[in-house]
């Protein structure tokens, strides 16, 4: 029995063994679609139409199956190995053939380690923790005390206090400014904001802001600003009903 | 009294033969030639020397306690005449046999290692995980390192262990892996014929 000219009739292909290794190492057949498994059914089959077991070929067969399925199985993990499918065939060959052979080394390896294994199984020895070690003694210079104590006197010093100013934030209340605004509206009818608060601080002139925006909820002032960063001018809400009516709801909150 | 004249005279390496074979049943793990000196506080040589008497005391055939080279350095273990009243007692240290998948990375480990799951996995063609798990954890292996770069994957090497277990003075007593049948060119012939019929 020549394997390599079983017939073989699979979905992907037709034909003798032969040609199948010789489709695939040419890459003109994805090996990704031939069913290995087929390949191996049919030449059981024909290896059963004989009477005697062809040792021979059997053994060419296992050889070549197992080449194909390795090639099957990195083509279906591509990323896996990439450097096989960057050779030509006759260096895929010699590189399967040099994998084939460390694979079987090692096996051989193994039965080695089975065989000594069973050599070695009269052997009775004690096994666990080590004892614990002596822990090295760690040995200091000599030292001067005097010197100790000034580098002992450096760490003991108070350290500086650290300044809080900065977390410190003082809001005045709402209504002051409030008030305020109203007192200055009712003796001048037009008054520049940033003239006003010119000179406070920057939260005590964001409260005043607070206070601008209660009094134009309340309709009490009208504001405006010519353009964007422009000095915001306050001025008397024009006495309309509407104002009035709401005038007294509103309540003003300090911060 | 008329006495014969005393042949055998004190041996002058008895304090120290008796000195390691103090050290020796005190360890659990074989103890190397560098431990025994600087325990003994003794030269090389004469540590040599003592160990020797040692080995005849405790040989094989003539003591339950047998002295033996392994696993790079020194240890007594039972005799091989008491191991069956040892085993109705104690555990091998590999009582259960280890898988087929377990032997060939052992055997990988033993010969290539310090090497990664993934060069095991690339000879023996399956996921190596399992095997190599088994196997730290009886002991036979264990880390060692990892691969360069960046997260690299995690080497291992054989242990004292598996040295002890095989009976290995050391991992150069391995056969060497050409002795072990080298058929690459027989795999190699059979394949070119294939490739050389393609073109015919």
């Amino acid at each position: 029995m020549i394997v390599r000219e079983l017939e073989l009739d699979l979905d992907a292909f037709e034909g003798p063994f032969d040609l199948l290794l010789t489709l695939v190492l040419k890459e003109e057949l994805d090996l990704a679609e031939v069913d290995v498994a087929g390949i191996v059914v049919r030449f059981v089959e024909r290896l059963a139409e004989r009477e005697q077991l062809d040792l021979e070929a059997c053994g060419e067969f296992l050889v070549l199956v197992a080449a194909l399925l390795e090639l099957k199985a990195r083509g279906l993990f591509p990323d896996e190995e990439a450097e096989l499918a960057d050779l030509e065939p006759e260096e895929a060959a010699e590189e399967l053939a040099r994998r084939l052979a460390e694979y079987r080394r090692m096996k051989e390896a193994a039965a080695w380690l089975v065989e000594r294994l069973a050599g070695e199984r009269d052997r009775f020895f004690r096994i666990g923790p080590a004892p614990l070690a002596p822990q090295p003694e760690r040995r200091l210079a000599p030292q001067d005390p005097a010197k100790l104590g000034e580098v002992l006197r450096l760490l003991a010093a108070p350290p500086p206090t650290v300044s809080l100013a900065h977390m410190e934030l003082r809001f005045p209340p709402v209504a002051q400014f409030v008030e305020r605004f109203r007192a200055l509206l009712t003796r001048r009818s037009v008054v520049d904001f940033d003239q006003e608060v010119g000179g406070l601080t920057r939260v005590e002139q964001a409260v005043a802001f607070l206070a601008l925006l209660e009094l134009r909820r309340a309709n009490q002032i009208t504001i405006s600003q010519a353009a964007p960063f422009a000095p915001i001018r306050i001025a008397r809400a024009e006495e309309t009903a509407a104002a009035n009516e709401r005038t007294p709801a509103w309540i003003v909150h300090s911060a | 009294m008329d006495r014969p004249l005393r042949l055998v005279v004190a041996n002058p390496l008895d304090a120290l033969a008796r000195t390691l074979e103090a050290l020796l049943v005190v360890a659990s793990a074989p103890l190397s030639l560098d431990e025994l000196c600087a325990a003994a506080e003794e030269e090389q040589e004469r540590v040599d020397l003592a160990l020797g008497l040692l080995g005849e005391r405790y040989a094989e055939g003539r003591s339950g306690i047998v002295l033996e080279q392994v696993a790079g350095g020194w240890a007594f273990r039972a005799s091989r005449e008491a191991a069956d009243a040892c085993a109705r007692l104690f555990e091998r240290p590999v009582q259960r046999g280890l898988s087929q998948a377990a032997l060939e990375t052992l055997a990988i480990v033993a010969y290539l290692g310090p090497c990664s799951r993934p060069e095991v996995a690339r000879i023996r063609g399956v996921a190596a995980d399992s095997a190599v798990a088994g196997l730290v954890e009886r002991g036979l292996i264990a880390e060692a390192g990892r691969e360069d770069g960046i997260g690299g994957a995690v080497r291992y090497r054989t242990t004292p262990l598996f040295e002890r277990v095989f009976g290995l003075e050391n991992l150069s007593q391995l056969p060497r892996l050409d002795d072990l049948g080298d058929d690459a060119d027989m795999i190699r012939d059979r394949l070119h014929a294939v490739s050389a019929q393609r073109t015919a």
